[in-house]
């Protein structure tokens, strides 16, 4: 335990100053507030479009609109762009502080980073489901609102996953630093990884209504892992054995993008090192 | 009919004031409170055409204030301000036609263009006829030295080059006065000295008024034939250097290399600062004991192998100055 | 005239600023091309599974959708300077030099950058457009014509006001509000489906408070031959976009009361 003490002081630093930000909470809920209720109401104008289709659908309207509001919520949760920490720190050149400090470089930034997205995701998520888990339902407008898992398992598996969908962003946002310390700007990266994310995460549109034939693929690229999965299993869509196939791919990429952000990590910083910084 | 007038200006700052935290901030969004900051209390004081004035203060005292509001950016709340028979911020454009306005640390050319081109596009935003646009800079680039440096990109320049790009830029329009703040800053010596000899000509040869606002006591020394310090929104003196160093500090130093260990002297009105060995370093007052007259005496007592005769450092005036006038930063 | 002269000028400089980096300025082009291609990816997905909605297909919510982006993709060329207005210009005090100078500083901001990188949208847009406009079977005629350029002017006209409220803002706040980009990034998407979609209050909003229904739904409608489901008259259909105006004009309104509030209290 005694190892991991420099690691839950990273994590507890950043996660409380982070909390801070109060403004930009306010402004990123009021964000998710509007992209969510678009979104719901397109849903639901679909759906009701074409009642066939709409029974055929692998997620309900019900299912769809908690999904979204979820997604919303839990937005910061995605590694959209480089930690802004580490890009500075390229930047400067503050980088060498970190290669002389006797923790492991990869680790003190994985912690760091997930305690980044994470306090950005508190604050907002608290606010998003008082907004549209209680006072929906509170104005009458239940149909629109978050609802609470429908099982108790659903329930646990969504905890289970939670966790490990922040641990497979970590790991992904440890490969966009990566990137970044290469390259040494963060311009280019940012755009291609955003868009890829967004629909790959399911932000966009619920994997689930992505064309029939298209669902194994979206379901095993790593990206799923990342939002999509952990929702379907707290709606459950998934459950039973795809549940444990959900989680065990969660697994599964989060090893293999720590593997690749390691490796590139330990290039990246020999450069580093033999150009003098 | 003074170039620059201004009377009993005044201008008052509300400065918003939070308490530290979490808390303090929400309370923040809920009450505000505030300070109010008296930057200016009655500032009068003129220019006429032609002059090169030195305006110093510490930090926080109302020199930026005053420049703002001169240069037409900022309202008073109180007082009359004319520069070229204008009011400056009721005519703005009129006004900042009229001037020229350099600030040291920041440059007004289009980083990656090269000068010649942000010369060019100056020339439009200004409106400035191209035959006389043409003259004035090629007159400008040879009074400032900038051939070498017309076709490159403003971020390559060193800090002299963009300095003196930056005050060619500033007068493209033939403005009749330019405001300096802190044109030397960060220079090194070379550059300080050729930035100072361009601002000298500047005013010698085409007559521009010239408003410099610096920390350096050097630029002041060097340039300024009338100072004005400004502590606590008000004008604290008003005169050229000579007078101010001579209220402030009237004393001299002597300083005496003997051939043999210094000796104990004992003059009226003569203080011993320093023994060094063979060294003395004394204080006199010019006034009461001229300098030649002193060092006559001494040298017909004692073997003297060196004397250097100085005046104690600006720095040491206008901090004595400040003090004197507990016009201490803000 | 000497305004229309400088900002030749400026975006001269903006071009040739840029083009020293061609591969970087292509680079961040099919960057943009790319990242605006997921902008109709979930209506395609939702039409490949439902259909059509309220009688509206894939074809349509292309037009609705090519005519918004292609008002944003030009409304951000120009507005760059108002973008970045908060932390550029007033928390720098970099605006002190802007006010310096004999133009009027709206003019100045729309010189500050032109970037190259929006072609990207534009292109991305016009294609949508122009093949769902295909898809859906219109017919160009002049006075189509003439009423999608009227549209577009309406749109970057509203999308530019959208971008001088927020640089009006950070007079006030000092940094640029990121809020703003839910009704730009934001509004093309609201702006992609029909007014009908959505609930009553947030048609309301989108007509009367951000009219993105003025510049979009609306004279689309008339583009497709559609009557308003909603029942708004044949006549209002091509006028609409002129809401676009009325809300740049709006928003000049703040700009210079932000001008005011800074000119008083400093910076």
């Amino acid at each position: 335990m005694q190892a991991a003490r420099p690691y839950l002081a990273a994590f507890a630093s950043r996660f409380l100053l982070m909390l801070q930000y109060r403004a930009a909470a306010l402004a990123g809920f009021a964000t998710q507030c509007w992209w969510g209720g678009i979104k719901v109401m397109i849903y639901a104008a679909f759906f009701a479009a074409a009642p066939a289709a709409a029974a055929a659908s692998p997620m309900s309207l019900a299912q769809v609109i908690t999904y979204t509001w979820l997604a919303q919520a839990l937005l910061a949760l995605t590694p959209w762009n480089a930690d802004p920490d580490v890009a500075l720190a390229v930047r400067t050149g503050a980088v060498a502080y970190d290669r002389l400090r006797p923790v492991d470089t990869y680790a003190l930034w994985y912690v760091r980073g997930a305690a980044w997205m994470a306090s950005r995701a508190v604050p907002r998520a608290a606010l998003m489901l008082v907004a549209a888990g209680f006072i929906l339902p509170l104005i009458g407008l239940s149909d629109w609102a978050w609802r609470p898992p429908p099982t108790l398992a659903a329930a646990a598996a969504f905890a289970l996953s939670l966790p490990l969908a922040l641990a497979l962003s970590s790991a992904f946002l440890m490969i966009v630093n990566v990137v970044v310390a290469a390259t040494l700007t963060d311009r280019g990266a940012n755009v291609l990884f955003n868009s890829l994310i967004i629909v790959l995460s399911g932000n966009l549109l619920p994997l689930a209504l992505y064309p029939d034939w298209a669902r194994t693929a979206l379901f095993l690229q790593p990206f799923a892992g990342m939002m999509d999965i952990p929702l379907r299993l707290y709606v459950g869509e998934l459950s039973g054995a795809s549940a444990w196939a959900g989680l065990a791919l969660q697994v599964f990429w989060t090893v293999v993008f720590v593997a690749i952000g390691r490796w590139g990590l330990t290039r990246v910083m020999t450069r580093l090192e033999v150009q003098g910084g | 009919m003074p170039q620059i007038l201004v009377q009993d200006l005044a201008k008052t700052y509300r400065v918003a004031e939070r308490d530290p935290g979490l808390l303090g901030a929400f309370k923040g969004l809920v009450h505000r409170r505030h300070r109010v900051v008296e930057a200016l209390k009655g500032v009068s004081f003129s220019l006429e055409a032609g002059e090169l004035l030195g305006f110093i203060g510490p930090n926080g005292a109302g020199k930026s204030t005053t420049i703002k509001i001169l240069s037409g950016i900022l309202k008073p709340d109180a007082g009359h301000v004319e520069v070229n028979g204008r009011i400056p911020f009721a005519d703005r454009f009129a006004h900042v036609g009229q001037i020229g306005v350099v600030f040291g640390q920041r440059t007004q050319l289009w980083w990656d263009l090269p000068v010649a081109e942000g010369f060019d596009l100056l020339a439009d935003i200004y409106r400035i006829d191209p035959t006389r646009y043409r003259a004035n800079r090629e007159d400008l680039v040879a009074l400032l030295r900038l051939e070498r440096v017309l076709d490159q990109p403003v971020r390559q320049l060193s800090l002299g080059q963009r300095m003196r790009a930056e005050i060619a830029a500033a007068l493209l329009h033939e403005p009749p006065v330019l405001f300096l703040d802190e044109p030397t800053i960060g220079l090194d010596a070379p550059s300080k000295l050729a930035v100072r000899e361009v601002i000298r000509r500047l005013n010698r040869e085409r007559g521009v008024t010239v408003l410099l606002t610096t920390h350096d006591m050097h630029d002041i020394e060097a340039l300024a034939q009338r100072v004005i310090v400004i502590g606590h929104g008000q004008v604290l003196a008003d005169q050229p250097f000579e007078a101010l160093r001579a209220g402030v500090l009237a004393e001299r130093r002597l300083l005496i290399d003997f051939a043999h260990d210094a000796p104990d002297l004992n003059l009226p009105g003569v203080e011993v600062r320093r023994r060094d060995g063979a060294s003395l370093e004394l204080a006199f007052d010019p006034a009461r004991t001229p300098a030649p007259a002193l060092i006559s005496t001494i040298a017909a007592a004692h073997d003297v192998v060196d004397i250097h005769v100085e005046q104690p450092a600006i720095e040491e005036v206008i901090a004595r100055f400040y003090d004197l006038h507990g016009a201490v930063e803000a | 005239m000497n305004s229309l002269r400088l900002l030749l000028r400026y975006f001269d400089a903006s071009m040739r600023s840029q083009l020293q980096y061609p591969g970087s300025a292509i680079m961040l082009g099919i960057g943009a091309f790319l990242t605006t291609i997921i902008d109709m990816v979930a209506a395609w997905a939702l039409f490949d599974r439902f259909g059509q909605v309220q009688g509206w297909r894939l074809g349509d919510i292309a037009v609705f959708y090519g005519v918004v982006s292609t008002s944003f993709a030009l409304a951000d060329f120009v507005t760059r300077g108002f973008d970045v207005f908060g932390t550029e210009f007033v928390k720098t005090g970099a605006f002190d030099r802007i006010l310096l100078r004999p133009r009027s500083p709206a003019l100045q901001l729309i010189g500050y950058e032109f970037r190259l990188s929006r072609f990207g949208r534009l292109a991305q847009a016009l294609l949508v457009l122009f093949v769902g406009a295909w898809a859906v079977g219109v017919v160009w005629t002049p006075d189509k014509v003439a009423l999608l350029a009227w549209t577009v002017l309406g749109g970057v006209a509203l999308f530019t006001g959208l971008l001088v409220l927020q640089a009006s803002f950070a007079f006030w706040t000092t940094e640029s509000l990121e809020v703003f980009n839910v009704l730009t990034y934001g509004g093309i998407q609201a702006a992609q489906f029909p007014l009908s979609l959505y609930a009553g209050w947030f048609r309301n909003f989108l007509i009367f408070v951000v009219p993105l229904g003025c510049v979009a739904y609306y004279p689309v409608l008339a583009i497709l031959d559609q009557p308003d489901p909603l029942g708004a008259p044949d006549w209002w259909l091509p006028v609409a976009p002129a809401m676009g105006f009325a809300f740049l004009g709006l928003s000049f309104l703040a700009w210079r009361a932000g001008i005011a509030r800074y000119t008083s209290t400093g910076s």
